[in-house]
């Protein structure tokens, strides 16, 4: 009997453990294999038993379910788990294989397509690579939204003894996890799309920045490395093609700023994690001084799939100037949260009312924060407006790294922005002034309005003003979007501690 | 300055051989420092400066950039509570809030008997089984105050 267990770190804080100790109490002989999760956190732990090769799944599961799941009689029975709504909705190219495989089998990867699109890349010459990932139409995934096919042609065009391929996974941004669940569940696609890149612009040297935060995904991150070393996909005969690439994990320190490509750069060479001025850009001198592609988990380990199945495969999903999927991830307070892989041009309203199913609260949705704690706090009002980047531009808002966050009618939105400016307080560099003094200031001001003082609304602006004009990087030149969208949006919460004040 | 009681410069010399040729040392080194001592012992900079060539001055800021150094050891046990909006969206700063007025503590405080240290952290990437908490490696979602009560008494607050 084979039973699928996800060990992700969604599932294990859901007490996926305990239930993998009571399936292995009732059926020591039962085959358990750990995967990564499909994304449906609302029924984590969500155990798989495969009947007649196919995978049924039951969930939430309990210890105290496991009897049930063995002979088939439990109440938490969910059919075949491919064809839950959720999962049918999707379009998997990212995440085809997460909650699927055994993150750290490369057998198993290789028999659901991996490796395809390296051994597609090791035939192609560099500026081919690149190419491919201009057809793709494939954007930066960590926040900036930068084509990453003109960022590997710089990083190609430079003439260097050293370049390199730096992995961003510093997933700092609140209501964002799609990181972390493709490291966890399928580690070897990003180590196959980081090599990829190397091919593609001449590094032989990868790192991935990861978060201190993300003890787990460091765990399998590591684990994967050091297995594709040994099976030759790393190190200096990729797959016996007689081309050099390797890479090493390398743990960040708790800093939200070094998500910031100069910052994680900077921290990378063991300093203060301080943004650098651009120019020059990382791709002419990044780690080291060295030409660097700086590129997020996401859209690094979407190049596989890209190689595997056709740029133009991937570039027909998607809406205007906004190819391919949206690894969108639902958070928050909501029913069903959890990671949703679509075709860009899906709406906001769609993806919190119909896949999220609303609140978890039972409550009306008061606000929906997009793109992590730099991204504006959306009004219900604004739900029609379609996931892509240009669309979510014009509607005062961004999609970042396309994390969402629901708020229920409860939520005090004068309360959120003073988290924001706190936030920007507490992380930032140091390297501006209209961060570093502006975020205390901004705290300072909005106590003010909370105690009902008029005069100190104006003021709000003025120094959001300041700090959009005035900030080295988004840290500081967007905390106004989270602040401003809530004044603009919510003035009532406001205005209403002024009247209690009167 | 007192040595600090688990301080073994043999160990520190161990961990620096180790890293110092690595590119970019100094964040792999700091960790395993101080997954060897629980801290950044103040006796480790001189040889740390030594063989990196950085001035104190330059060691100094990089310890002080970082949340994750310490410059003096934490309880037998951390436990991170998120405070993070995704968290804050069900619940997760009165949690916090109430469990630290509970204890008599402060963010950073650790419990008199020495048992856990809490600290804030900023998203565990578990934002869709919110609220969120870690006690050292080990994650746990979706709290209320019943569950941090247990995962505290386990850590022996
Ligand atoms: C304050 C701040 C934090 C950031 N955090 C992240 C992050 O955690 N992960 C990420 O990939 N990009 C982050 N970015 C964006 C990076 O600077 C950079 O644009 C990105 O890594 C480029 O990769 P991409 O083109 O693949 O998106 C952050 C930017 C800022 C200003
Ligand atoms: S905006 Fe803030 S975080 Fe960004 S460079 Fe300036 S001080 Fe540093
Ligand atoms: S916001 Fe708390 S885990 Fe992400």
């Amino acid at each position: 009997m084979k039973i699928y267990v996800p060990m992700d770190s969604a599932a294990k804080a859901l007490g996926a453990e305990d239930v993998v100790a009571a399936l292995r109490a009732e059926a020591p002989d039962a085959d358990i294999i750990r995967t990564g999760t499909r994304g449906m956190i609302w029924l984590e732990p969500l155990v798989e038993v495969e009947i007649d090769g196919v995978r049924h799944g039951f969930g939430p599961a309990e210890p105290s379910d496991a009897a049930a799941i063995l002979d088939g009689t439990s109440a938490k029975a969910l059919g075949p788990v491919e064809d839950l709504e959720w999962m049918k909705r999707q379009t998997r190219l990212t995440f085809a294989r997460v909650g699927v495989i055994d993150p750290l089998s490369l057998d198993d990867y290789e028999a659901h397509g991996g490796l395809k699109g390296l051994r597609v890349a090791l035939d192609l010459s560099a500026q081919q690579i690149v190419d491919e990932v201009k057809t793709s139409g494939l954007r930066g995934r960590g926040g900036a939204g930068f084509p990453t096919g003109i960022k590997w042609q710089t990083v190609h065009d430079a003439e260097a003894p050293q370049k390199y391929i730096v992995c961003n996974a510093d997933e700092g941004d609140s209501g964002t996890f799609a990181d972390r669940m493709v490291m966890e569940g399928d580690p070897f696609t990003l180590i196959e799309g980081m090599a990829i890149a190397g091919l593609g612009v001449g590094a032989t040297r990868g790192y991935v920045y990861l978060r201190s935060e993300y003890p787990d995904a460091i765990a399998v991150m590591t684990r994967a490395v050091e297995l594709a070393r040994a099976a030759g996909v790393l190190g200096s005969d990729i797959l016996g093609s007689g081309r050099a690439f390797d890479m090493e994990i390398r743990k960040g320190a708790g800093a939200y700023v070094c998500g910031e490509e100069t910052s994680l750069l900077n921290s990378l060479e063991g300093k203060r994690g301080v943004v650098r001025a651009k120019p020059p850009l990382p791709a002419l001198e990044g780690f080291l001084g060295r030409p660097t592609v700086v590129n997020n988990v996401i859209s690094l380990a979407t190049v596989p799939v890209i190689f595997e199945k056709g740029a133009q495969h991937y570039a027909d999903f998607g809406l205007g100037r906004s190819r391919g999927t949206v690894t969108l991830q639902i958070a928050g307070n909501v029913a069903r949260g959890g990671l949703f892989e679509t075709a860009f041009g899906i709406s906001l309203g769609e993806v919190v009312n119909d896949l999220g199913g609303g609140t978890a609260s039972g409550r009306p949705v008061k606000a929906v924060q997009v793109g992590g704690p730099l991204g504006a706090y959306m009004p219900v009002s604004k739900f029609d407006t379609p996931l892509g980047y240009e669309e979510f531009d014009q509607a005062g808002g961004l999609i970042g790294h396309a994390g969402l966050t629901v708020f229920d009618d409860r939520t005090d939105m004068l309360g959120m922005a003073r988290f924001a400016m706190e936030f920007c307080a507490v992380e930032s560099c140091g390297k501006c002034t209209p961060c570093r003094i502006g975020a205390v200031r901004g705290v300072e001001t909005l106590d003010r309005i909370a105690e009902g003082d008029a005069a100190a609304l104006p003021l709000l602006t003025d120094l959001c003003e300041t700090m959009t004009d005035g900030s080295l990087c988004a840290l500081g030149g967007f905390t106004p979007f989270p602040v401003m969208s809530a004044v603009t949006h919510f003035p009532d919460d406001f205005a209403r501690q002024k009247e209690a004040a009167e | 300055m007192p040595a600090s009681a688990d301080f073994d410069a043999a160990e520190l010399k161990l961990i620096i051989d180790a890293h110092r040729s690595l590119e970019g040392p100094l964040l792999p080194m700091l960790h395993a420092i101080q997954d060897s001592f629980g801290h950044i012992p103040a006796e480790s900079h001189a040889p740390i400066c030594d063989a990196l060539n950085i001035t104190r001055a330059e060691l100094h800021g990089v310890i002080s950039f970082y949340h994750d150094f310490r410059e003096a050891p934490a309880g037998r046990h951390v436990l991170k509570i998120c405070r993070a909006e995704a968290c804050q969206s069900v619940g997760g700063s009165e949690l916090a809030e109430s469990l630290l007025s509970k204890l008599g503590l402060n963010w950073h405080g650790t419990t008199p008997n020495g048992a856990v240290t809490i600290e804030p952290v900023y998203c565990l990437g578990l934002c869709a089984c919110a609220p969120a908490a870690m006690v050292d490696d080990r994650v746990v979602g979706r709290i209320d105050a019943a569950r941090l009560d247990t995962l505290l008494a386990e850590a022996g607050a």
